[in-house]
């Protein structure tokens, strides 16, 4: 049998590694913003004793706990996928990128690890204080995490504090430079906020569904979509600006991939075009279809209205990103960035209005904008990886030079598993996080075991409490 | 120079104890998933779950600080040994991978068919994460081969009689720790159960212990010069011995029926002497015979930069994991949860 689909061993290592990080990277997208989001509505419990609050904890943490365990064993598999598929990499960019990863797991990954069981079941075992405490370390555990991979990532784009050792190693001489990379702070800034705002919009999807159930009375439902729309309205526009800091940190960078976002294949003398649409025709090296405004890609970049620019015709054809796959991933990401920007400013219009939980058009379009952030994420996170090719460590170690030396055949067959594997297994976990997602939140048992019994099984919750119709409050 | 070599045993070191502490903790996580076939009802495999499900999670990420660590302090190492196992760590992944949701999509099945495929899940994912596990181990010190920066041999190197041993003997031993686990952890009818089937591994296991030592001095004769010349048989004999030891200790309790936490802590010592005659034959490689500790180390300020957050994280992660542990202490019985 043929598993290389005639590919050749590189191209499937980095169509299974992309594969493998993208479904990963949508779990932790969720759920550092979630576990965030936990932390805040169980620290506004405690604080005003408010039963929504409690509420919406317990709801989201059945949740967390589902996208927390899937994030957890896709992200195992990345920690072996450097060695099994970038052997030579991990060779060369270990002793600079391994001790970050090392400082993840350490200072991340453990610290999470060790709360969750604390966070999922303790509350009653260990009282209030101690279970704020335990929520609070895995929400900056999560966000621990995030900061070491992004460093690690930003510095492959922005390779910085090393010298090439004589093996060809890349050899740490400076770890605050490496660590604080050009592009860290900006990458960090941009995909935390990404984090966050996924989150928020989910929440606000599953709020905004319940109330077009008509479930405009329940507690939970109201101070979750409100939460949401307030995230929307504020962070979204702040999104933007940290967005366009980072385009302006790339293209100080790595200006071919903004050559490449922007669809710029032509150099210009006199005033940037802004190119809108248009379809990347890489083999003619243009834009065809080009729908673009004059003069206005120039204040884009910081430069003036009769800026001049060298576009990717300067660059040799070998080194050039593959544009197409850049330029509408980033017009994807940026897209939806506006369009969260529009539900924000939707939802305080309605707010003002005293309509923000009767506005059936707004909870239509929140709901049909809940799932948009991971999308943006997935977009953004193409936009930049792809953008690096033919790089692995921009400007230093070509992809096609640190791919390990496998057969095509075994990587082929391995990524037919781990696609079979992974549709099958994240597909049976997303129903069942719609499934959770589905069922209001009902009112918190606050530690009082009312009926005989147990109360939990195993799990986050009881089984029976996930089926529809049993088990439930009242509604108010 | 000095301190650089001290500082790549040191890691070597606490590579080790990383390797350790995820083999005996996730080993008695892994072992539960081994052991479910033998209790088909359905309360018995929901206490014997939920008596892991608060701490698995950090089990696991020992694994992670394995890896990560190897790539870290030997990335040589860590790009030589991933390719020569490539099929058993991709099916070690995907094991891992059914066994982790199965904790979580258990209790969400809403019909019959769905409930049996997640046990299934766990089951085969225990397994299979084991003996692939074991699998590695066989072929790590059957010696990989190398050829300049990279793994040189061929793809099915790892398939050998010896490499099927050792699988299938972690797949027993981690039965082993999953029923001394659960025959401290709960009582009644389901203690007495496990307790036969504790026996019942700790004699398979002893048995597979003396296989995988019989053939081991006979794939090096590197390995054979550390156990059998003279003097350093002195050295290394006490290892043996003490296996030995341990053995009767642990027969004594499983059949005595006293200590219930005993046969757990014995078996906790017979996995640290098997690692420790592990040590033995390897040393100073860290892959036998070609890649020595140093030829694989990362640069000093690598690992010094490392060293630094370790020595105090590793002992701070010790002491929150043991802080978890202990509030989720106690015996669980059937139906019973944590409330």
């Amino acid at each position: 049998m043929d598993f290389s689909f005639g590919l050749d061993a590189t191209l499937l290592a980095r169509i299974q590694f992309g594969f493998t990080v993208a479904f990963h990277f949508i779990f932790p997208a969720f759920s550092i913003g979630l576990a965030s989001y936990l932390a805040v509505v169980n620290g506004m419990y405690l604080w005003t004793r408010n039963e929504a609050y409690l509420r919406l904890f317990k709801y989201w943490l059945k949740i967390f706990a589902i996208s927390f365990a899937m994030g957890v064993v896709s992200g195992i598999v990345m920690s072996y996928q450097f060695g099994t598929n970038w052997s030579v990499f991990s060779d060369l960019a270990g002793p600079v990128v391994g001790p970050l990863m090392a400082y993840e797991v350490l200072t991340a990954f453990f610290l999470e690890a060790g709360f969750l069981g604390i966070m999922l079941f303790g509350r009653d075992k260990v009282g209030d204080k101690l279970h704020m405490f335990a929520t609070l370390m895995v929400a900056v555990g999560t966000a621990i995490s995030a900061t070491w991979i992004l460093s690690v990532n930003s510095w492959m784009h922005t390779p910085a504090g090393f010298t090439m050792g004589e093996n060809g190693q890349f050899l740490p001489e400076n770890w605050w430079e490496i660590v604080f990379n050009p592009s860290f702070p900006y990458r960090l800034a941009h995909t935390l906020t990404a984090a966050y705002l996924t989150t928020a919009f989910i929440v606000g999807g599953v709020g905004a569904y319940h109330l077009l159930r008509g479930r405009t009375d329940n507690a939970g439902v109201r101070t979750m979509f409100s939460m949401a729309m307030w995230m929307a309205a504020i962070v979204a526009p702040l999104q933007i600006v940290a967005g366009h800091e980072q385009g302006l940190n790339t293209y100080e960078h790595q200006p071919v991939k903004v050559l490449a976002m922007e669809g710029h294949f032509e150099s210009h003398e006199d005033g940037i075009p802004l190119i809108l649409f248009g379809i990347p025709n890489q083999e003619e090296q243009r834009i065809d279809y080009q729908i673009s405004i004059p003069r206005l890609g120039g204040p884009m970049l910081e430069k003036g209205l009769d800026a001049s620019m060298d576009g990717l015709d300067t660059v040799p054809r070998e080194m050039q990103p593959p544009v197409g796959i850049v330029f509408w991933s980033f017009r994807i990401m940026v897209g939806i960035g506006f369009l969260m920007v529009g539900i924000g400013l939707w939802s305080l219009w309605a707010r003002w209005r005293g309509n923000l939980f009767y506005d059936r058009m707004l909870h239509r379009a929140a709901l049909v904008m809940g799932p948009s952030g991971l999308v943006a994420v997935i977009a953004g996170w193409i936009t930049t990886e792809v953008g690096r090719q033919p790089y692995v460590v921009y400007g230093e170690l070509l992809t096609a030079d640190a791919v390990s030396p496998l057969g095509a055949q075994a990587v082929g067959a391995s990524l037919i598993a781990f696609v079979l594997i992974y549709f099958a297994i994240f597909g049976a976990g997303v129903i069942y996080l719609l499934k959770l997602m589905g069922n209001p939140p009902e009112r918190g048992q606050r530690g009082v075991r009312t009926e005989p019994g147990p109360i939990r099984t195993g799990g986050i919750t009881p089984a029976d409490l996930t089926g529809p119709g049993k088990n439930q409050q009242p509604a108010e | 120079m000095e301190i650089s070599f001290d500082l790549t045993v040191a890691w070597a070191l606490l590579l080790a104890f990383a390797v350790y502490v995820y083999v005996v903790l996730d080993g008695f996580d892994l072992g539960i998933g081994i052991l479910y076939p033998f209790f088909p009802r359905k309360e018995d495999r929901d206490l014997m779950m939920n008596t892991v499900a608060p701490v698995w999670d950090g089990n696991e990420t020992w694994l992670i600080l394995g890896g990560g660590g190897l790539f870290a302090a030997f990335p040589l190492a860590y790009a030589i040994i991933m390719p020569a196992v490539y099929p058993l760590i991709i099916a070690m992944l995907l094991g891992l991978i059914f066994r982790g949701v199965a904790f979580e999509f258990r209790w969400r099945a809403g019909n019959k068919f769905s409930k049996r495929f997640w046990d299934a899940a766990f089951i085969g994912g225990s397994t299979v994460a084991a003996l692939t596990q074991g699998m590695i181990l066989g072929t790590l010190l059957q010696g990989i081969e190398v050829d300049g920066r990279a793994y040189g041999g061929g793809w099915w190197d790892w398939l050998t009689p010896f490499t099927l041993l050792t699988g299938v003997a972690v797949v027993c031993g981690y039965a082993l720790l999953g029923a001394t686990w659960l025959n401290w952890r709960v009582d009644g009818e389901l203690q007495h159960k496990v307790r036969v089937l504790a026996r019942v591994f700790g004699f398979a296991t002893m048995g597979f212990i003396g296989a995988v030592s019989l053939a081991t001095p006979f794939l090096e004769p590197a390995y054979f010069e550390r156990w059998f010349s003279w003097p350093q048989i002195l050295e290394v004999s006490p290892i043996p011995i003490l296996v030995v030891g341990l053995t009767l200790w642990l027969a004594k309790e499983l059949f005595d029926e006293r200590n219930d936490w005993a046969p757990f802590f014995i078996t906790l010592g017979l996995f640290g002497l098997c690692f420790l005659g592990l040590g033995v034959c390897m040393w100073p490689y860290v892959i036998p015979t070609s890649v020595t500790l140093w030829d694989a180390a990362s640069p000093y300020s690598s690992q010094l930069f490392m060293f630094v957050g370790a020595i105090v994280l590793v002992p701070l992660i010790l002491v929150y994991t043991a802080y978890a542990y202990w509030v989720f202490r106690g015996k669980l019985k059937v139906g019973d949860g944590y409330h």
